[in-house]
């Protein structure tokens, strides 16, 4: 039942995280495909988002080996980076459950800040920058045009000088993945995109995940309870419930798998014997 | 209508010196949330370093104009660099270690460093007030009364608030347009996310002192050329007040803080014209209880929004 990935863009090896006595991640492993849209899902309190924590710098997992792969070769593992370097050096994004704009900035400005590092670097720590040095405006055109392509892709473009704060929810929450995608990561790991949106935009949010997958070189993690998200648009699916991983594959068999359907729905106790004779049989076949 | 015109030109001097430093008060406040009482103290320092410094390129009043101003940068330029050092350098012993530690903890390591820098001070150079020759004379005689009694704008107060509006200006370009400001208002609004986006917070937080610091020395050597006499109290008189003109004019607001540090400079000069000058101090603070009274978030300040 173990998919098989080819060119993992991120591979987590037995990863435990512990709070005091609470086992949050119980020995996961899994590999993201660098051309795969791959959902990470699960019960509430799964450990999902304490998985992302620990991909993305927020914590250091107790145990376990995370590691980013460029397709150069390059490899860096990301539980022993400082948190500022996993997006800079490793190139790994994330945006959150509850929307972390900066909403006193402009919806450009917001994008601007995605590219914060080329631009240090071409205004050579903004000494350049001040006395006008022609390879800073370049680079500062540049990030222009890299922001505008992405107001575009979100359908943001009108919005661009409007205070991110303002916008209505689900401009909010494509603005965060346009800025996460602003810095360019080799994976993009999004923590439950489609909440708290409307059909007609979560049906946007699907083309625009499809759209990032196709166009650009850039491997997607998501976290998903719209399970219309999740068998819409993944290839690979990961199930997590209290902290382990229970099943792993593609949506077909996923869906079909009776201890995902035992997870989620849960089962009366007269029915538990005949669910994990289920489970049993699903094992063995 | 002369003498208040007078005293008009001579608060809005001192009121420029007093901005200058507010600034440094407000950006560190505005990224970290907390005040850096160093900061009166790195002025105080970067004084000295323009004193040695003029001392050292045997600058006199004699000395042509144009070759005074070009030295004055030169003195500007090492006080600047030198003090930022002194910034970066509070900040990285009395900040970084404690950042995630309970707020009181790096105000307290704060002042440690005030202390330290006011006796490093004391001892190398002499309790005894420093006094320098004044380099830059002259001015312009704007309007005599009939008793005799002159409105004069002095070359010395022309450079002050020249400076002092190129620098804001420079320095609100910075913050508004660069990467570096973005980056700083960006951790001001969420320093984890900013380090999500590959922006050092460590650095940029380093940068925002220096930054401070750089304003203070200039505000070191103003003072120094302005007044004449330096010692190494004069930071902690200097930073409270521009501590003050920062509350007023809204802490974490830019020009809030050019603004209140005007407002100081005017109260504290027009009280001593037309009053009495052993009130003058008295005279700025009760100012600032008055307008935290009626607009608790200072002159310019955004309202607090609590987040829930």
């Amino acid at each position: 039942m173990i998919n098989i990935v080819e060119d993992p863009v991120l591979t987590v090896e037995h990863l435990n995280m512990r709070f005091g006595g609470l086992l949050a991640v119980d020995d996961l492993s899994f590999d993201v495909d660098r051309r795969d849209i791959t959902a990470l899902i699960g019960p509430n309190g799964a450990g999902k988002t304490t998985v992302f924590n620990c991909i993305t710098g927020f914590y250091k997992p107790t145990e376990g080996r995370i590691t980013a792969r460029h397709e150069d070769g390059a490899k860096f593992l990301l539980e022993r980076m400082d948190d500022f370097k996993i997006p800079k050096v490793a190139k790994v994004a994330r945006t959150f459950q509850n929307i972390r704009l900066f909403g006193g900035m402009t919806v450009l400005e917001n994008l601007m800040v995605g590219q914060h590092n080329p631009l240090m670097i071409a205004s050579s720590y903004t000494f350049g920058g001040i006395f006008g040095l022609s390879g800073y405006k370049k680079a500062e055109k540049e990030a222009v045009e890299l922001a505008k392509y992405w107001m575009e892709q979100t359908g943001l473009t009108a919005r661009a000088d409007d205070a991110a704060g303002d916008l209505p929810y689900g401009e909010q929450r494509k603005l965060e993945i346009a800025r996460a995608m602003c810095t360019k990561p080799k994976l993009l790991c999004l923590d439950e995109p489609a909440a708290g949106l409307n059909p007609r935009e979560s049906e946007e949010l699907n083309k625009l995940l499809l759209f990032i997958r196709k166009e650009r070189d850039t491997g997607v993690l998501l976290i998903e309870h719209d399970m219309n998200v999740v068998m819409g648009i993944s290839d690979h699916i990961i199930v997590l419930d209290y902290g382990k991983k229970i099943a792993d594959g593609t949506p077909e068999e996923i869906r079909n798998d009776p201890s995902v359907i035992a997870a989620y729905l849960g089962v009366a106790d007269d029915e538990v014997e005949e669910v994990e004779h289920e489970i049993e049989e699903g094992v063995s076949s | 209508m002369e003498y208040f015109l007078q005293q008009l030109i001579n608060g809005i001097t001192l009121g420029s010196i007093y901005g200058l430093i507010a600034i440094g008060y407000t950006m560190v406040y505005g990224i970290i949330g907390m005040i850096n009482f160093a900061h009166g103290d790195i002025f105080m320092v970067s004084s000295f370093i323009a004193l040695i410094v003029i001392t050292a390129l045997g600058l006199t009043v004699s000395t042509g104009l144009g070759l005074t101003i070009l030295a004055l940068i030169l003195v500007l330029v090492t006080s600047m660099v030198i003090a930022s050092v002194f910034g970066w350098t509070t900040e990285r012993l009395a900040y970084r270690p404690l950042r995630g530690s309970f707020r009181l903890a790096p105000l307290i390591t704060a002042i440690g460093i005030s202390i330290v820098l006011q006796n490093y001070i004391q001892i190398t150079q002499g309790a005894r007030v420093k006094p320098l020759q004044p380099l830059i004379e002259d001015g312009y005689t704007l309007m005599t009364r009939a008793d005799g009694f002159t409105v004069q704008l002095s070359n010395m107060q022309i450079l002050i608030i020249t400076v002092t509006i190129v620098l804001m200006t420079v320095f609100s370009l910075i913050i508004a347009k660069t990467s570096l400001g973005r980056a700083q208002r960006a951790c001001e609004q969420d320093r984890k996310m900013a380090s999500l986006l590959g922006i050092n917070v460590d650095r940029t937080i380093s940068m925002t002192f220096v930054m401070g610091a750089a304003l203070a020395a200039v505000a070191g050597l103003m003072f120094l050329l302005y007044y004449g006499v330096i010692d190494f109290f004069i930071g902690f008189v200097a930073g409270v007040k521009a501590f003050t003109a920062a509350v007023l004019g809204g802490i974490g607001s830019l020009p809030g803080a050019m603004l209140g540090g005007l407002v100081i400079g005017l109260i504290e000069t027009f009280w001593s014209a037309y009053f009495s000058i052993e009130y003058k101090d008295v005279a700025a603070f009760s100012m600032l209880a008055i307008v935290l009274i009626f607009l608790p978030q200072g002159l310019l300040g955004k309202p607090e929004v609590e987040k829930v």
